[in-house]
C-alpha cells in the first residue's frame, strides 16, 4: 500500500549516487518482515520512473528470510510465518537476526 | 511496463523489456552462483556498466527527519506516542475519553493524520487540548500513513513546549504505519475485539511493533463469538513483551488504566531531564 512511497525512497537514492551517469538496474534488499510486495514494488517503480532520467533502470528485489536465536537454547530458526517462537523449546525469548532490513543495496551505473 | 518474476533462491525483479536480453544473459552466468548470498554480484553487470555498493536504508531519509523530531520532542520535554490502528478501531473515540480524563492533569497535544477530512480532529475540540490536522490527500488519493515529515510539517502549529504529551493519532490502517517511524517515543495500537482474534497473524508487522495494545470495545463481547484467550495468545505469539489493556472506549472500561500508562510515559520523559 505504501510501495509508491518506497519507490520513491529509492529513487532519490539511486538518482543521488548516479550522479550524471545512467543507472541500469538497483538492487533493493528486503526483510521478509517487512510488508512490501514485490510485484507491486515493481509495478510502482515502473510508473514512477517513466519519463525520467530513471526510465529502463531495472528494479531487482533480494528477499531476506527471517531468522530468529532463541536465548534459551541457542538454536537459529528462520521463520515461514511471523511466529517469535523458538523452533526447537518453543521459547518466546527470541532475537531477530534479520529479516526487517530495507536497503538500497546496489545500482548499476553505465560507465562515464 | 516491466515484468516481475522471482527465482529460485527467492531473488525476485523487474526488467525492462529492453533491457532483458543483457541482464538475462548476466543472469545465466553468474546468478547460479550467487544462491543464498546477498550483496555479492561481482562480475554480474552487464557490458559497460559498474555496479555500485550502496546499503543505504529505504528508510533512511524519513528516519533521519524522525530523529529531527525526536530531538524537537525532548528539546521541547514533551512525549510522542503514536497512536495506530485498522479505520473504525476507536481511536478517536478513545482520545476523547483520554482528553476528558487527563484534561487537569496533563497537557496534550494532538496531532490527527487523516486522508481527506477534519471530522476526527473536529470531534477532538473542547477538551482544552491543542489539536493540529494533517490531511495526507495529495497525490495518488492520499497517504495511507503519517510519515515522519508530514508529522514534521503539524509541529509547528503545535505549543510543544507547553505540551507534556504529544499523541500522534495515525492514518487508521493496520499496515503502513507501522512501517513509518515519526519520531515517537513509544508506540501504542488500538485494537478492536470486532475484528477478528487472527489480526496478530495476519498483520505482525504493527502487532510486533506495539508497546501497548488497547483491546477496545470489550463491552460488546456478550454479543460476539470473539474468543479473547486465542487473540491474546497470537498476540503473545508475534509480540511477547507487548502491555495489553481491555478496555471499553464507549463505556469507559479501561480507560484509566490507558491513562496511567500514557502518564507513566509522561513521568519517564520527565525523569529524563
Amino acid at each position: 500500500m505504501h510501495e509508491l512511497s518506497l519507490c520513491e525512497a529509492i529513487a532519490a537514492t539511486v538518482s543521488r549516487h548516479a550522479g550524471e551517469r545512467a543507472a541500469t538496474c538497483v538492487v533493493v534488499r528486503i526483510g521478509h518482515l517487512r510488508q512490501a510486495v514485490p510485484a507491486t514494488l515493481s509495478f510502482c517503480w515502473r510508473m514512477l520512473t517513466d519519463g525520467t532520467d530513471l526510465a529502463g533502470c531495472a528494479l531487482e528485489i533480494e528477499q531476506v528470510p527471517a531468522v530468529i536465536r532463541c536465548r534459551d537454547c541457542g538454536t537459529e530458526s528462520t521463520l515461514e510465518v511471523p511466529l517469535m517462537l523458538c523452533s526447537s523449546c518453543t521459547s518466546d525469548d527470541v532475537e531477530l537476526l534479520s529479516g526487517q532490513e530495507f536497503l538500497v543495496a546496489s545500482v548499476d551505473l553505465v560507465e562515464a | 511496463m516491466g515484468r516481475f518474476h522471482r527465482h529460485a533462491d527467492g531473488t525476485a525483479h523487474d526488467h525492462d523489456t529492453a533491457h532483458d536480453t543483457a541482464h538475462d544473459t548476466a543472469h545465466d552466468t553468474a546468478h547460479e552462483d550467487d544462491h543464498g548470498r546477498h550483496g555479492d554480484h561481482s562480475g554480474y553487470t552487464a557490458t559497460g556498466t559498474s555496479r555500485i555498493a550502496i546499503l543505504e536504508d529505504i528508510f533512511s531519509e524519513n528516519d533521519r527527519v524522525a530523529r529531527e523530531n525526536r530531538l524537537t520532542f525532548d528539546a521541547a520535554g514533551v512525549r510522542a506516542v503514536n497512536l495506530m490502528s485498522s479505520p473504525g478501531a476507536g481511536k478517536t473515540t478513545l482520545l476523547a475519553r483520554t482528553l476528558a480524563e487527563l484534561r487537569d492533569r496533563t497537557k496534550v497535544g494532538i496531532l490527527e493524520g487523516d486522508i481527506a477530512t477534519s471530522i476526527d480532529a473536529d470531534r477532538l475540540q473542547g477538551f482544552g487540548a491543542a489539536v493540529a490536522l494533517v490531511n495526507t490527500g495529495s497525490g495518488f488519493g492520499g497517504e495511507c500513513h503519517l510519515d515522519a515529515v508530514m508529522v514534521r510539517s503539524g509541529l509547528d502549529r503545535l505549543p510543544l513546549s507547553g505540551l507534556d504529551l504529544l499523541v500522534i493519532e495515525n492514518v487508521g490502517n493496520l499496515v503502513c504505519p507501522a512501517e513509518f517511524n515519526v519520531g515517537e517515543h513509544a508506540k501504542a495500537m488500538v485494537y478492536a475485539v470486532t475484528e477478528g482474534e487472527e489480526k496478530p497473524l495476519k498483520y505482525p508487522v504493527m502487532f510486533r511493533a506495539a508497546d501497548v495494545v488497547v483491546v477496545n470495545k470489550i463491552d460488546l463481547l456478550p454479543h460476539l463469538d470473539f474468543d479473547l484467550g486465542l487473540f491474546l495468545a497470537n498476540l503473545h505469539d508475534v509480540n511477547p513483551t507487548a502491555k495489553v489493556i481491555e478496555a471499553s472506549a464507549r463505556t469507559g472500561t479501561g480507560v484509566e488504566e490507558w491513562c496511567g500508562w500514557l502518564t507513566g510515559q509522561v513521568e519517564r520523559e520527565l525523569a529524563q531531564h
